[in-house]
């Protein structure tokens, strides 16, 4: 009979498994340096702005002129609001369309339907943004300025649509992950009652899934408020405080995309470049940590 | 019993997954060259317990074992154990038949080639081997190179059988291994369990006493997490010592 | 007899409900009616937009595509010639994001789903990770241009700019590879550890292979976007104009998104370049859909031949 002795551990194997681990484990740390990087290095650069210019001014002010050769100023505010507008302009478009388009999606619609219209939606959030962006100039500003009778269409309207389309596909995919998540005794209890499917899609589904659907729309917001290309193309850019939805607006990602290719490295308005994007940064950090929390709440379990 | 050559000697054996305790002072022996079946109802915590014996319950986080399971002596939970090598000694065959989706000749060749053997002729001749102590080279030995997952149920059960048996173990643990499969597979498994104690030592979870009383010598049977009689297989179906035991294989529970 | 009084009792009210549910019904069914038209309609606007924007840029921009086009570079201002360099450019500059993007992606998810134990690292990995795919492409740009043109001196190069977008899909990467590993069996992992083989020999030889295709799948289509980003690119290494192709990786480049917007905002005479920027756009589209396609047909192939 043989008898089985149980190698001691081979420590050189035990080793080599422990430092392969470690390698995989330092590529998963990578995330968390290159976000920390990401902050650090958007302060770091953001921060000298402040040896010429004061908190206060950059984030009170509503005048933004740093190329000026007597007094250059440096307040956010007008992008600020411009962000705010174009983005909360194309919530107004993009959550009851993509919230009807995913209750459609996860309740109602027959599988035939839906494996048309999933690849679609995927297809219209994989057109890259300038592609947007090309057509809020070639398309949709002509018609604007055709409708509203104006000299040009290139204005906060014409960004909060192109936003709004480009939020849609990552609404409708959130949410109707949230809605068909919603468990199947909730329904058949409403059905139960006697109560039709409309009714129990709008009073009890959709409810239950509130959070989710609330996520999706801030993660939809944080897509707007990051998007560059659509905006810096499609809504005119003019530098002033933003006077209504038909005028020109200009961003914060419009102002670092036009004015970061031309200025000096290392003076004070290339600095304010990296300022106005610490706060972008912030802005979308904050509004995804929401929805995280939001959508991760009840997902502690997975590992 | 006494004069037989034990293998695997459980003493106190604890496990915990999180606070819930799932095996509660388990102490058993297992003999050279018999097989060992282990019998109670579902979630008695009997294939918990033949996790434990080569240590596959690692895997779980948040689990926790107290006691000793020693092996020639040896306690495989001595913290200087190395579990792959241990895994070597110790086969295990799982419930459902989990074949690799490679070829079938490559499901055997698997482990040997993972312990370093690139000999193509020493591998093939483990194949064959293996192949021929599954009781499976004969219905299959034309098409080594077709994919394990085209071939029957019974057939790949008895494939992971030549692949357990091919990286050279002293002991086979099977979980339920013909739970998956229709009557006539299941007999041939039940064959080959018959031929192999000659060169193993095989403990075998089953949740059919039949079955236990089959193909066993020893037959040991939980209950909530402990183990409430063991001892050779025709003496505890035919007088058992314990109420619960008799409760059991007369079908009053499980 | 009491408990027949009780089931009458209940069978009257049940006939009273079902009444008054049927007096009601023809109202509710009305608004269900017109509640899953709304939604349906809805839902159909999706292709009415795809249709819209494919049918402009296909009719308007067919025309200018010929070989000429395609394999020229642009000459007299960009009003004529082609975009071969822009093309070739975009080809570049998504092969070196994919070398950097793609085998991080790979070992990140094989840590986080093969070696991870749950706690508060694996935790925060997660959410970095999720943290990372909403930080805006222009703030990747900056951080490009800070870290690798500035701060290591790469310059505004091919290399900066495939580095800033390999960084900018590492969420998508890792993300795709890791629902990859996770649709590969248990039972492969338990089988091959249960023969004594070391945990690293299993994953790479019995795990791994397995997740190849969705990783493949999941990693294109991260790609596809990089391929289609401006905003990373402004400030790293694109070039405005460039006859040439990129002759190493230090050089600057020329890339069909850039040149999109260049023909679109920036050039003197915009109606004259028109046509060529559809051209370009249509281009870019069918680039980035090939891609799309080319990662469901793996998907597809796989899904056929495996199960």
């Amino acid at each position: 009979m043989k008898s089985s002795k149980i190698s001691r551990k081979d420590e050189i194997a035990k080793i080599k498994e422990k430092m392969i681990e470690l390698f995989f484990f330092a590529n998963g740390v990578l995330a968390i340096v290159v976000l920390i990087g990401i902050f650090y290095l958007l302060l770091s650069e953001g921060l000298p702005t402040f040896r010429e210019v004061s908190i206060k001014e950059f984030l009170t002010s509503t005048r933004w002129n740093p190329v000026s050769y007597s007094n250059p100023e440096y307040g956010i505010v007008g992008m600020i609001v411009s962000t705010l507008m174009v983005t909360f302009g194309s919530l107004i478009l993009s959550v009851p369309l993509g919230i009807a388009c995913a209750a459609y999606l996860a309740e109602v619609a027959k599988p035939k339907e839906r494996e048309i219209l999933k690849p679609i939606i995927e297809m219209l959030a994989s057109i890259p943004s300038v592609v947007i962006g090309f057509l809020g100039i070639v398309m949709v500003g002509p018609m604007i300025a055709r409708i509203f009778n104006l000299s040009n269409g290139l204005n906060a309207i014409n960004g909060s649509i192109l936003l709004g389309v480009m939020a849609l596909p990552t609404i409708i995919s959130i949410s109707e992950d949230a809605i068909s998540s919603v468990p199947e005794e909730y329904k058949q209890a409403s059905l139960a009652l006697g109560t039709n499917s409309w009714h129990t899609l709008i009073k009890v589904t959709l409810p239950a899934a509130l959070s989710g659907i609330t996520a999706a729309v801030m993660l939809g917001m944080g897509r707007a408020i990051g998007e560059t290309m659509a905006v810096l193309m499609a809504t005119g850019n003019a530098p002033a405080f933003p006077k209504s939805f038909f005028g020109s607006i200009r961003t914060l990602t419009a102002t670092i995309a036009i004015e970061l290719g031309e200025v000096p490295y290392n003076t004070t308005h290339y600095y304010s470049l990296f300022a106005v994007g610490a706060v972008l940064f912030v802005m979308t950090f904050m509004i995804n940590l929401v929805s995280d929390i939001v959508l991760h709440k009840y997902g502690e379990g997975e590992n | 019993m006494a004069n037989e050559q034990i293998k695997l000697m459980i003493e106190d054996l604890d496990f915990y997954y999180g606070d819930f305790q799932v095996l509660e002072g388990v102490s058993l022996k297992i003999l050279v060259n018999k097989v060992t079946a282990l019998i109670g109802p579902s979630g008695c915590g009997k294939s918990t317990f033949l996790r434990t014996l080569n240590r596959m319950n690692d895997l779980i986080e948040g689990t926790k074992v107290d006691g000793k399971v020693l092996l020639d002596g040896q306690d495989i939970y001595d913290k200087g154990v190395d579990v792959v090598g241990l895994r070597k000694k110790i086969g295990m065959v799982f419930q459902e038949p989990n074949p690799f989706p490679k070829s079938i000749y490559e499901n055997v060749a698997y482990g040997p080639r993972a312990h370093g053997i690139k000999d193509k002729d020493e591998l093939d001749h483990i194949v064959e081997d293996s192949l021929k102590k599954a009781a499976l080279w004969d219905e299959i030995n034309d098409r080594l190179d077709q994919s394990a997952m085209g071939i029957s149920g019974g057939q790949q059960q008895r494939l992971c059988i030549a692949r357990a048996l091919a990286v050279n173990p002293d002991i086979l643990l099977m979980d339920e291994p013909t739970s998956a499969l229709d009557p006539i597979a299941t007999a041939k498994i039940e064959d080959l369990i018959e031929n192999l104690k000659e060169d193993y030592t095989i403990v075998i979870v089953t949740h059919s006493m039949q079955q236990a009383a089959r193909i066993s010598d020893y037959t040991s049977f939980f209950l909530m997490g402990e183990m409430i009689e063991y001892g050779l297989t025709d003496k505890l179906f035919e007088k058992p010592e314990y109420k619960k035991t008799e409760d059991y294989i007369t079908g009053r529970f499980g | 007899m009491e408990k027949s009084e009780v089931n009458q009792d209940i069978n009257q009210q049940v006939e009273k409900e079902v009444n008054v549910g049927q007096v009601k019904m023809g109202s509710n069914d009305l608004k269900q009616k017109i509640g899953f038209a709304i939604l349906r309609l809805s839902s159909w606007i999706m292709l009415i937009i795809l249709a819209v924007i494919l049918y402009d840029i296909i009719t308007k921009g067919i025309g200018v595509i010929n070989l000429e086009f395609l394999t020229q570079s642009p000459r007299r201002g960009m009003t004529e010639g082609g975009i071969w360099p822009a093309i070739m450019g975009t080809v570049f500059v998504t092969m070196i994001t994919a070398i950097v993007s793609l085998p991080v992606g790979v070992f990140a998810a094989i840590y986080l789903n093969e070696y991870a134990r749950k706690g508060k690292i694996t935790r925060l990995i997660r959410m970095a990770i999720r943290n990372l795919a909403g930080v805006p492409s222009i703030v990747y740009g900056l951080f490009g241009l800070a870290l690798f043109v500035s701060g290591l001196g790469l310059g505004r190069s091919i290399l900066s700019a495939g580095l800033t977008l390999g960084l900018m899909t590492l969420p998508v990467t890792i993300t795709a590879s890791e629902e990859a590993l996770k649709a590969v069996p248990n039972s492969y992992r338990q089988g091959s550890l249960a023969l004594g083989v070391s945990k690293w020999y299993s994953i790479r030889t019995n795990v791994l292979p397995y997740a190849i295709p969705g990783i493949l799948t999941g990693g294109i289509l991260g790609l596809s976007r990089a391929a289609g980003e401006t905003a990373p690119i402004l400030f790293t290494g694109a070039a405005f104009s460039l006859p040439r192709l990129p002759s190493s990786l230090s050089s600057q480049f020329m890339a069909l998104p850039y040149h999109l917007y260049i023909l679109s905002t920036q050039h003197h005479s915009i109606e004259k370049v028109r046509p060529i920027a559809y051209g370009t756009a249509l281009v870019l589209i069918t680039l980035v859909l090939i891609m799309n396609l080319g990662a469901i047909l793996i998907r597809a192939k796989f899904r056929n031949s495996d199960r």
